[in-house]
């Protein structure tokens, strides 16, 4: 499948990865080779085959209802880029 | 404009209930309500780089629970996905909840309508996921804050069928579905907490015509915007559509000042969640001893104990359905019962939806506030039961008691408000009334007899309104007789 | 003394019986890693810090109570994160990140008596086979000859050229692709991916969740075990963390195991050269002569393990790296934008290999392509599987090279994603599989590189690879000879 220009936007979009104008030929080139070669897994009849998300076959363990974290603000914060009054800022959000 | 009758709303309702725990869906922090920012984050709630989640086995319990209460299908398999967005109160970059395998599958509940009537609403699924932190826009005129206490909570989200087709039946949905939450003890259904959150679907259509286009309505957040937000996109949607217009599929925000909904801002790209089973969290798995486990400690439902509450105490199912659709409501009922069962069953609940109803509203209470308590009301009432004071009185007197929280006894010693059935005192008090009104007896005696009220009117001023009536209508009777 | 070529295991006899002090050990290492930097294994080094732990740890010795690796200084893999150390994934993004946690696995570690020495340079977020996607440049080869700059594979290259090159006595790797063994193979050292499951995953900056997995690069197969033995166990804070009961790999490490060789039949193609061909036969051969049976087997899925792996590897990242958004950690490139400061942050903050792959991972994932893509390769990974599941009712380990050719030279593949990814083509099958697999020197090639050999285990059996390494490590008698 080619990855045209106007998709390689969307999914850059959809990353949040910016791209520059003069990139997109050239990404669009270098996704669309890699797309192209894992095509090769249509040769493979998975009709009926179950998918699978994990190799392990691990039952999902479960943690009792305890409150045992938190109350480490100063470790939440400490790389933060900005943060005020206990927050993290960012630039003003608009909904 | 064409006639609105011909036309139909089709609303689906989808409702984000925060589960009661007291940690997170994955990770030890506290869920508690209005703590310092960024307190009760754990790392894993920060999603910093290698932290992993590892689930709370409560709040699966809980989900089963409500599972239970909507008579739905448990899935002794499903599966955690990640949905992949960007917003900076999400901070893993995507919300671990469950897309194509949810823990719970269909159920339904039966809601009471005001004609009477009732119907049954479906419920398609109900499945868990991560609630994300908060946003705060107003601290700074540039910068938004961004309070992290919130991510992680356990959330419900229920969707019900396209079954609801007015504000009423969405109303009544919600009110039912909370009552159940709050009766299994799964969710506070505190609206204005943001515990119970409520997205609105909907579409209209002629009768009998295929489904429209719909809206979801988001951000409405009490019962009454749920009808007042049915009720204007009903009236929005018919008008684009009369005059030729065509809906668009879109999100809307409630705004609930103003009554109405509004387009949000169109977002320049279409939302892509790349929703994929969560490669953190293996499959989780229920066990049918679980589940059997989890059956027998299930509390009673709104629903049985409502048949219960006909059976047993012959109240009307009006009644009976007002009483449960509140856990609290019951339990005050059950309280006063319980203390006494002598005490009749049709009177307390007419105390209850009555008077105190009422009062409540009136001062925006709720029942488990209510500054009469439950024994209280139960002493009031034994006192007219036991011709103590009438039900006139009794009135004044529950006044009084919701105002001062004194117990009835005490009011009525110390106004001397206790019902006076000694004969002779009324006899007496009748000869005195009827001594200085000779002349209206004369007038009685020859034929003006509507004067019988009056003289009933007198001797209640004179015991300010302690005198049993019964009798002071008989000895009265009696004495105009001579 | 030579503490230059010493082994782990040496090293703990030696200690214990006081010929040399932790502190003097340490202090050698660090010296040799500052006098080799054009190696550019290390990311930072641990110097103060270390050697106060190693004077701790010759208390503790002169009092009798040593732990398992008391004084043992190695060097880490900065993928995983270490309290108050920078830790970067060797990405721009992370550079000024220091962890306010320590991952479960260096935690055994250093509750087992082990040093940070440093923390290890590798491609960046482990993504890449060649160490050259390193923000910090990459990790050369100490192979390297000719006034050429070979690889040191990736992308836990800094580890595998650090215990190549002598300047770290042990190391750990993580391995999601081939990420232990394929640098293993390049540098002439023992490389060990576990069972998926066996070390915990907690605090290790994930790339695909599914696959990744720690373990240790070492001198010899005995020094593998021992490192495993602490590294490895249960981890209620990692889901996918297997509870099992305590390991004991270094005891139950035998010579003379008698195994069921299986030789899969597809990983025999026409793009393998003689030369490995050769030295695989001599392994055979190896095995043969300690009365192993050989079986020829049939894994008829394997030439679709790297595109599945590609799929699967991408999407997983793609959703494990949106945590890095400049708003907690990490890089900030501000702009009064909240999307702009996303776009900016994360273009900047990444390099080319790893934005090339959030951006397959998001296509792979997104609506109309989900089942095509994503949702195929799961399928294909279950027949991968499935696979190796029947191979494994005929035999206890399998025997295969390692990667299809030797260390190549720096910059001759960096341009070309697909080649590059080639290198993986017998180890990422393993990964799909969640199994374990060992990758261990057999001789050199005809440019006088090393070559290493793969032997994949059961689930959980890494008492069979390790053994069947053994036979092999006893019979090819691999010796460095740079440095």
């Amino acid at each position: 499948m080619d990855i045209d220009k106007k998709l390689v936007k969307k999914i850059a979009t959809l990353s949040k990865v910016k791209i520059e104008e003069t990139e997109v030929e050239r990404i669009s080139k270098d996704l669309s080779k890699i797309i192209t070669w894992v095509e090769k897994l249509n040769e493979v009849d998975t009709k009926d085959v179950t998918p699978v998300a994990n190799p392990s076959d691990i039952k999902i363990p479960f943690r009792e209802d305890e409150i045992n974290d938190g109350k480490i603000e100063d470790k939440i914060l400490k790389n933060a880029p900005e943060k005020k009054a206990g927050y993290f800022v960012v630039p003003k959000v608009v909904e | 404009m064409q006639n609105l009758k011909d036309w139909e709303t089709v609303i689906g309702l989808e409702i984000h209930a925060q589960i009661i725990s007291k940690s997170k869906l994955f990770s030890g922090a506290s869920t508690n309500f209005g703590s310092e920012p960024n307190t009760q984050v754990s790392l894993v709630d920060a999603a910093m780089p290698g932290m992993l989640p590892v689930i709370n086995k409560d709040c699966v319990e809980q989900a089963i629970k409500t599972g239970l209460g909507l008579n739905a299908q448990i899935n002794k398999r499903s599966v955690f996905d990640r949905k992949n967005y960007f917003y900076p109160d999400l901070p893993q970059g995507y919300q671990i909840s469950q897309f194509t395998q949810p823990i719970i599958g269909e159920g339904s509940i039966e809601i009471d309508l005001k004609d009477g009537s009732s119907k049954k609403i479906g419920i398609t699924r109900l499945h868990l996921e991560q609630d994300a932190g908060k946003s705060i826009h107003d601290l700074e005129p540039n910068k938004s804050y961004i309070d992290l206490n919130r991510s992680g909570v356990a959330l419900m989200e229920i969707v019900s069928e396209p079954d609801i087709r007015s504000a009423e039946e969405a109303q009544e949905y919600v009110k039912k579905l909370r009552s159940i939450l709050r009766y299994i003890g799964t969710c506070d259904g505190n609206m204005e907490e943001g515990s119970l959150r409520c997205d609105v679907n909907i579409s209209v259509r002629k009768k009998g015509e295929e489904l429209g286009t719909r809206s979801e309505i988001k951000n409405v957040n009490s019962i009454k915007s749920i009808g007042q937000a049915v009720d204007y996109e009903f009236k929005r949607q018919t008008e684009i559509i009369n005059s030729g217009g065509k809906i668009d599929q879109e999100t809307r925000l409630f705004d609930e000042k103003k009554g109405e909904t509004r387009a949000m801002r169109t977002k320049e790209e279409a939302h892509d969640y790349r929703y994929f089973p969560d490669p953190d969290l293996p499959p989780l798995e229920i066990k049918d001893d679980w589940i059997n486990q989890i059956k027998k400690k299930l509390p009673e439902l709104p629903d049985v104990k409502k048949e219960k509450l006909i059976k047993e105490h012959k109240i009307s199912s009006y009644e009976a359905a007002i009483l449960v659709s509140d856990k609290n409501n019951v339990e005050f009922f059950d309280k006063i019962i319980n203390e006494n069962k002598k005490r009749n069953p049709k009177n307390i609940a007419n105390w209850i939806i009555g008077d105190l109803f009422s009062l409540l509203n009136k001062n925006n209470l709720e029942i488990k506030n209510s500054p009469v308590k439950a024994e209280d009301l139960g002493g009031l009432i034994d006192l007219i039961e036991d011709s103590t004071i009438s039900g006139k009185i009794a009135k004044n007197v529950f006044e009084e008691m919701f105002k001062t929280k004194k117990k009835a006894k005490d009011i009525i010693e110390k106004k001397g408000l206790k019902q006076i059935t000694s004969t002779d005192e009324i006899e007496n008090i009748i000869d005195k009334v009827l001594n200085n009104n000779k002349d209206k007896v004369e007038e009685y005696k020859s034929g003006k007899e509507k004067l019988f009220g009056y003289f009933v009117g007198q001797v209640m001023q004179e015991t300010k309104g302690t005198a049993n009536p019964g009798i002071v209508n008989e000895i009265l009777k009696k004495k105009l007789a001579n | 003394m030579d503490l230059k070529n010493i082994s782990l295991e040496e090293c703990l006899k030696l200690l214990k019986k006081k010929k040399i002090s932790s502190k003097e050990l340490t202090a050698f290492y660090l010296k040799e890693a500052e006098a080799n930097k054009d190696l550019n294994a290390y990311i930072s080094l641990n110097s103060d810090n270390a050697i106060k732990s190693a004077e701790e740890s010759d208390k503790r010795i002169s009092t009798n109570t040593s732990r398992p690796l008391e004084g043992i200084p190695i060097a880490i893999k900065d993928l995983f994160c270490t309290k108050d150390i920078s830790t970067t994934a060797a990405s721009k993004m992370l550079n000024d990140f220091k962890p306010t946690y320590e991952s479960t696995v260096t935690q055994n570690l250093w509750d087992a008596g082990a040093i940070l020495l440093g923390k290890t340079n590798l491609d960046e977020f482990a993504m890449g086979s060649s160490n050259e996607t390193s923000f910090f440049g990459a990790s050369i080869n100490p192979w390297s000859k000719d006034n050429k700059k070979y690889v040191p594979g990736g992308s836990s290259g800094g580890s595998a050229a650090a215990v190549s090159g002598n300047i770290a006595i042990a190391a750990t790797g993580t391995d999601t692709g081939g990420s232990i063994r394929q640098p293993a193979s390049y540098c002439g050292i023992v490389g060990l991916k576990p069972t998926y499951g066996r070390c915990s995953r907690w605090g290790i900056v994930s790339f695909a969740s599914s696959l990744d997995q720690a373990g240790p690069m070492t001198k010899t197969v005995n020094d593998a075990a021992l490192m495993l033995d602490v590294m490895a166990g249960y981890d209620k804070k990692d889901s996918t963390s297997a509870n099992l009961e305590k390991t004991n790999f270094y005891k139950n490490l035998k010579n003379n195991k008698k195994l069921r060789i299986g030789i899969p039949k597809q990983y025999k193609n026409d793009q393998l050269n003689d030369e490995i061909i050769k030295l695989w036969d001599l392994g055979i051969e190896y095995f043969k002569k300690n009365n192993c049976e050989i079986v020829e087997i049939d894994l008829p899925h394997t030439e679709y393990a790297l595109a599945t792996y590609y799929i699967i590897s991408s999407a997983e990242a793609s959703s494990n790296l949106a945590r890095y958004d400049g708003i907690r950690y990490g890089l900030r490139n501000n702009s009064e934008n909240i999307n702009d400061l996303y776009e900016q942050t994360r273009s900047d903050g990444f390099g080319e290999e790893v934005k090339r792959r959030i951006m397959i991972g998001t296509y792979v994932l997104s609506a109309g392509y989900y089942d095509a893509y994503y949702l195929k390769a799961q399928k294909v990974r279950s027949k991968i599987i499935n696979d190796f599941k029947k191979a494994f009712e005929k035999v206890d380990i399998i025997f295969t090279p390692t990667a299809p050719s030797d260390a190549f030279e720096e910059g001759s593949k960096i341009d070309d994603p697909i080649q590059m990814y080639l290198n993986d083509v017998f180890t990422v099958p393993v990964s799909l599989a969640g199994l374990p697999a060992i990758s261990i020197p057999m001789g050199l090639s005809s440019n006088d590189l090393p070559l290493g050999f793969q032997i994949i285990g059961k689930s959980f059996d890494e008492d069979s690879v390790l053994s069947a390494a053994k036979i092999i490590e006893e019979n090819a008698n691999f010796k460095k000879e740079v440095g």
